[in-house]
């Protein structure tokens, strides 16, 4: 026994010294914490996409070997899904690194709670895709290398079997031809439901995906005139018709109240006859149906299509100690052969028409040009107020509950009351 | 009679085998599905075959998690933080335990009683300020011949172990142990001349095998499963655990044979660790009445 205890304790000893060991070399070699003037930290959500990151790390090896250059950028990934939560622990222990990168509706709450700085570029922006530039207070915060569009997929076939037309950026669906599309399509007897609208979302997809389709019916996530309320665009006339018809959607059978998890997939498998979805899922549904893909508009429900506008940006951290050579960096990740890199590793549509002219498939009269036209002529930039994270919740939690087949008035004006709330309790995210 | 013991053992036995089965299968299915592409796991998924090792069966799924993630590093990683974690959390959980029980020191009831109330707290509500009081915290490192002293621990092993060890929890679980070794056995050890380390070495800590068993793997599970704290405090790749790893399969396209086979690369070595010690674990519940 007296041996077996010897061991057990010369085993904590061990582990004792090991832990010092691994306590004297194992310190992050490029800690934001740590970091100097000359070596700066970025952090990017892109840890679980290779394509992307390796099209980042390609910008930051072509900068940092530049004779130019005013420091060195390291670059450091996190998963998506826990990137946000790192951020903001980062920022709590005052650990932020230089650049981030950040969802673009987010950015606005971002800067209200001082992680981010204005951005002092030198490129000019006014050409680039207004949606893949963040603002707040007339500043610019954050900028994208590029956007995606949300958009209806089907198959021309099914759409010619079920005598229905292919809708156009001219002309698009209205609420009556969707309605009336959907019918034949479903009395076509080839889909349990012919669409899929990729209800087994969450997160960010309710808002992103959804909110349009309220905001082409009249109504908003907020009043933007001063970002105080959501009081009537929520919960007013034109959200409660809202969300009547997209229950109703559910209701009549012609979507799922919860989709499959892949919804390309299932359309890819012919489970669904319209789709819809994004600019991302183009490639591989057009390698799947070649030119029996049609790629069109979402619905005109009154007050013209809709779609979400912003994806990831760049941003620039209040406290780095060298948000000069940070800025410089942005900037010359800017030029037109970086936005086209990105765009065509991640399948996006890129920020600017230099970059656009550089993708053939988003050239003038490309396969994927479709897409930037509706980014240009539909987006939508989700609210602008330091209060989005809280409001999308609240909404995502009002989809789920009016698809769940509650009364859309109770879920929409629940929803209100929080976001007022939150909004109050936060001093109306004054600046 | 016989007749109608056997049956009733044979009852007994089928209902054994019904709850190993609910428990097993989910193992069972993670780690067939691990072996499968996507498309057979879906397709496996309405019949029993979706728990045989049956069609198209490799470890492709294996090798694209070591091509997608850095496995093998975060498995190194989170075998090192929880090994280090328990052996220091045996140590001194243990000793803090023996003062409490055995010696007599004024308050030391309140002070069990305060550590007792810091079971009440979750982690989640003190994640914040810990994270910025590690970030405070002095951190020496070796330059060459230097010694050079920052701030903050932040981005290191030592933030994912130090603040562990200490365990109200496993301080309870020894405590109530050592309630049940007779004084007597200390009072003669005191006459043949054994100071109270030497007690605690050779005579509390030989007896109390089933709760250092059990403290072992209490502390060994959320050390391997820590997910919050190291998205907090760790920013290095080289440095996170195998928990954050299970993330990167869930941006862009998910496959489930991938996810199935890096949860199967985490899982194993927790079902290992459990079956070695079933048997102390077990006896340290029955003796000391606790439930892990």
């Amino acid at each position: 026994m007296n041996k077996r205890f010897t061991r057990i304790l010369a085993t904590s000893v061990a582990a004792a010294a090991l832990l010092g060991t691994m306590g004297a070399c194992s310190k992050g070699s490029s800690s934001a914490s740590s970091e100097s003037s000359k070596e700066i930290t970025m952090w990017t959500h892109n840890a679980g996409n290779p394509a992307e990151l390796k099209a980042i790390q390609d910008i930051v090896d072509s900068y940092n070997k530049s004779s130019s250059a005013k420091a060195q950028i390291k670059v450091q990934a996190f998963p998506q899904e826990s990137y946000n939560d790192s951020v903001v622990s980062a920022a709590a222990s005052g650990n932020l690194p230089c650049i981030v990168d950040i969802d673009g509706p987010n950015v606005p709450n971002w800067a209200w709670a001082k992680y981010l700085t204005p951005l002092n570029l030198s490129t000019d922006l006014s050409k680039n895709l207004p949606s893949t530039v963040a603002k707040w207070e007339d500043q610019t915060y954050a900028v994208g290398y590029y956007d995606v569009a949300l958009a209806m997929m089907a198959r021309a076939s099914d759409l010619k079997a079920a005598g229905v037309r292919v809708a156009t950026i001219e002309q698009p669906w209205t609420k009556d031809e969707f309605q009336d599309a959907l019918t034949k399509l479903k009395a076509l007897g080839k889909w349990d439901y012919p669409l899929d609208m990729g209800t087994a979302g969450t997160g960010e997809w309710l808002p992103y995906g959804y909110s349009p389709f309220l905001q082409s019916f009249g109504g908003d996530l907020i009043n933007r005139d001063g970002f105080q309320s959501a009081d009537g665009a929520l919960n007013g006339d034109k959200a409660i018709e809202w969300a009547k018809w997209f229950h109703g959607l559910a209701d009549q059978g012609f979507m799922a109240t919860k989709s499959g998890k892949d919804s390309t997939q299932d359309f890819l498998n012919n489970k669904s006859a319209v789709l819809y979805t994004g600019s991302w899922a183009a490639d591989k549904a057009k390698a799947a149906f070649g030119d029996d893909l049609v790629v069109m508009p979402t619905v005109d429900l009154g007050t013209g299509p809709k779609i979400g506008g912003a994806s990831w940006q760049w941003g620039v951290t209040s406290g780095c100690k060298n948000a000069d050579a940070a800025m410089d960096y942005l900037s010359f990740s800017l030029k037109p052969e970086n936005l086209a890199a990105v765009a065509t590793a991640t399948g996006t549509i890129p920020a600017t028409d230099d970059a656009a002219a550089l993708i053939p498939a988003y050239a003038k009269g490309g396969a994927n040009r479709v897409f930037m036209d509706f980014s240009r002529n539909y987006a939508v930039m989700r609210p602008e107020t330091p209060a989005y994270p809280f409001i999308a919740t609240e909404y995502g939690k009002a989809v789920q509950d009016i698809l769940a087949g509650a009364d859309p008035k109770t879920a929409l004006d629940k929803a209100v009351k929080a976001i007022d709330a939150n909004i109050k309790s936060n001093g109306g995210y004054k600046s | 009679m016989k007749n109608a013991l056997q049956l009733n053992s044979l009852g007994t036995m089928a209902i054994r085998i019904l709850f190993a089965a609910v428990a097993a299968f989910p193992i069972l299915f993670m780690l067939i599905s691990s072996l499968k592409p996507d498309q057979q796991i879906f397709g496996d998924m309405s019949s029993v075959a979706a728990f045989l090792p049956i069609g198209n069966i490799s470890f492709d799924n294996y090798a694209a998690v070591f091509d997608r993630v850095p496995a093998a590093r975060f498995l190194v990683n989170s075998i090192g933080i929880s090994a280090v974690t328990v052996v220091l959390g045996i140590f001194i959980n243990s000793l803090c335990a023996f003062a409490l029980s055995r010696m007599q020191v004024r308050g030391k009831r309140v002070v069990f009683t305060a550590i007792l109330a810091t079971l009440i707290v979750p982690f989640q509500t003190l994640a914040l300020p810990l994270v910025w009081w590690v970030n405070q915290l002095p951190y020496f490192e070796l330059n060459g011949f230097s010694l050079e002293i920052s701030k903050g621990w932040l981005d290191t092993y030592q933030v994912q172990i130090i603040p562990f060890i200490a365990n109200a929890f496993s301080i309870y679980l020894y405590h109530q142990y050592f309630e049940s070794i007779p004084k007597e056995l200390d009072e003669a050890a005191r006459i043949d001349g054994a100071g109270w380390f030497k007690i605690y070495r050779q005579v509390v800590m030989p007896l109390a095998g089933p709760a250092t068993a059990t403290v072992a793997i209490l502390t060994f599970l959320p050390a391997w499963n820590s997910y919050l704290w190291p998205l907090m405090v760790v920013q290095s790749e080289e440095l996170r655990p195998v928990m954050i790893g299970i993330q990167y399969f869930f941006q862009l396209n998910v496959s489930w044979g991938e996810v199935m086979a890096y949860a199967s690369l985490i899982t194993v070595p927790v079902v290992v660790l459990f079956i070695a010690f079933q048997r102390s674990f077990i006896n340290s519940i029955a003796s000391s009445g606790v439930k892990g």
